[in-house]
């Protein structure tokens, strides 16, 4: 049913039918599977690397400068490639790792090259925002700086950090959506597949609101979460 | 004098400022402690209270000169050296039972001593509210809780940095009262930084009273009085008459230094 020559409602009310569905659900579960991986990747990742950026720095914990300095302009040249240019960049990469090129796990290494950076620089600028009085006063009490990183750092970033990572999440999921075009399947080869090559606007629309409701989900699920902590800990 | 427990030996402090100057915050200040000793710094606002403080932590390092504790050079912060901050440091995310515990938790030896931080909840008048974050008590319950923090590491020194200035007078002389007990029976070494005459003479053995731009050490009083003190003595007026003078904080009204 294309919209070309159907009018709207009839589109509208065709992406409620299973029919539409049908090639999406399996698509959905491509999509949630890849979304999830790279998120935990990104999660460890982007914290592993925002933390060393962090404490690093001139001012930091351990300051390390040439370290700080060579992963900061790592980190930038991997975030100045647009997605769509990093899944190609990376289609080598991801035959030497896998032994193949395309598919949902040659994604993966994709969308997680192009999200760690970013959630890396969410990560550091939560964590340079820590009040020093409250480092101070671990380091008064005795703490080593890997107890002041894990128990003090992180603690009281956390709601931060989650609405950081809330943000990546959501990036991941709209990175994931382009993916599909590249051979990793899911909702996005889907869009393209039967909204653009075959004019299946129903199946288009359809997976349109798996994305938004997805999306939803993620942001309220972040907001509530931070929420949570900010009003056990009277901040609001 | 016995050999100090704390030295001071001719520290320097220089902090950058916004037009690029440099604001001496500590010019060649010396300054000796021993143990067991209540010493008070007193002196107008930005004399260099907080930065000395901070190096005897071992928090910033000096420029020049060096802090020493028991004759060892300080090169960072350590629990034999307790800190409480002038504004109340709390850590929100903890309940008032785990930031008195922090402390042994650093120290790995928290397991052991469990029953120490209920000591230290009675000791500091909080029990019932154990389970409270920091928001949900009062200014003075946070730093009786903060004490509680730094004392519960059993340091050598402990750094009172203002710790009763956001305070009203009611509860600032009963936590005074806590203060001298505290130092009484635990026998630590105390510096305590105050903008209150009363305060410092009531409580120390020794003032210390500092003088800013640059930040120096212009007289150090020795308060003889007996304790218990009574703040409405004959000799207790009359010290702290001339500390007041020192501080140039009496006698013809000067026109003010800076506006609002
Ligand atoms: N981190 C810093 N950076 C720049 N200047 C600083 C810094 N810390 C202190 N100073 C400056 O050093 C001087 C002494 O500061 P300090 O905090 O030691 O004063 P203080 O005696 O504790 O004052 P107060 O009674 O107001 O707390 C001040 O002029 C202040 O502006
Ligand atoms: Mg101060």
């Amino acid at each position: 049913m294309s919209l070309l020559n159907t009018p709207f409602w009839e589109v509208f009310l065709a992406s409620f039918d299973p029919a539409a569905w049908k090639s999406l659900v399996p698509a959905i579960w491509e999509t949630l599977y890849m979304v999830g991986i790279t998120c935990v990747i990104t999660l460890v990742g982007g914290v592993i690397l925002g933390l060393i950026l962090t404490v690093t720095n001139t001012f930091g914990l351990l300051p390390i400068v040439w370290l700080n300095r060579s992963l900061s302009a790592v980190v930038n040249c991997l975030r100045s490639l647009p997605q769509m240019i990093m899944i190609i960049l990376m289609i080598p990469v991801a035959r030497m790792i896998l032994g193949k090129a395309y598919g949902v796990n040659a994604c993966i290494i994709a969308l997680a090259a192009s999200c760690i950076p970013m959630f890396a620089r969410l990560v550091e600028s939560s964590l340079l925002e820590i009040e020093k009085g409250k480092v101070d006063a671990a380091k008064a009490m005795g703490s080593s700086s890997f107890q002041i990183i894990f128990r003090i750092m992180i603690p009281e970033t956390l709601p931060s950090l989650i609405r950081g990572f809330t943000v990546a999440i959501i990036a991941v999921i709209s990175m994931t959506a382009l993916a599909g075009n590249f051979g990793a399947g899911g909702i996005g080869d889907i869009a393209v597949r039967f909204g653009f090559q075959r004019f299946q606007h129903e199946v288009l629309f359809a997976a349109v609101y798996v994305l938004v409701a997805l999306v939803q989900l993620v942001q309220f699920a972040g907001d509530a979460a931070s929420k949570i902590l900010l009003k056990k800990r009277h901040l609001i | 004098m016995s050999k100090p427990l704390i030295e001071a030996r001719g520290v320097s402090r220089v902090y950058a400022d916004a037009d690029g100057g440099g604001v001496e915050a500590l010019l060649d200040v010396s300054l000796e402690i021993s143990k067991g000793e209540f010493v008070s710094l007193i002196g107008p606002s930005g004399c260099g209270k907080t930065t000395l403080l901070r190096l005897i932590a071992g928090l910033d390092e000096p420029q020049r000169g060096e802090a020493l504790l028991d004759g060892v050079k300080i090169e960072g912060p350590s629990s034999e050296r307790g800190y409480v901050f002038q504004h109340v440091n709390l850590f929100p995310w903890f309940t008032v039972e785990q930031n008195i515990a922090a402390g042994l938790k650093a120290r790995g030896v928290y397991k052991e001593r469990k029953d120490d931080v209920k000591a230290f909840v009675r000791l500091a008048g909080l029990e019932g509210f154990e389970k409270s974050y920091p928001h949900q008590i009062s200014g003075g319950m946070a730093q009786r809780a903060s004490l509680a923090r730094a004392l519960i590491n059993d340091p050598k020194v402990l750094l009172l940095d203002e710790p009763l200035g956001a305070l009203d007078s009611f509860t600032r002389f009963a936590l005074q009262d806590i203060i001298l007990d505290l130092w009484e029976k635990r026998g630590a070494t105390m510096i305590f930084v105050t903008h209150d005459v009363d305060e410092a003479i009531y409580l120390s053995d020794r003032v210390v009273i500092m003088t800013p731009r640059p930040g120096r050490i212009s007289e150090i009083i020795d308060v003889g009085f007996e304790r218990p003190r009574h703040r409405n003595d004959a000799g207790f007026m009359k010290l702290r008459a001339s500390i007041l003078e020192k501080l140039n904080l009496v006698g013809e009204r000067k026109a003010p230094e800076y506006f609002l």
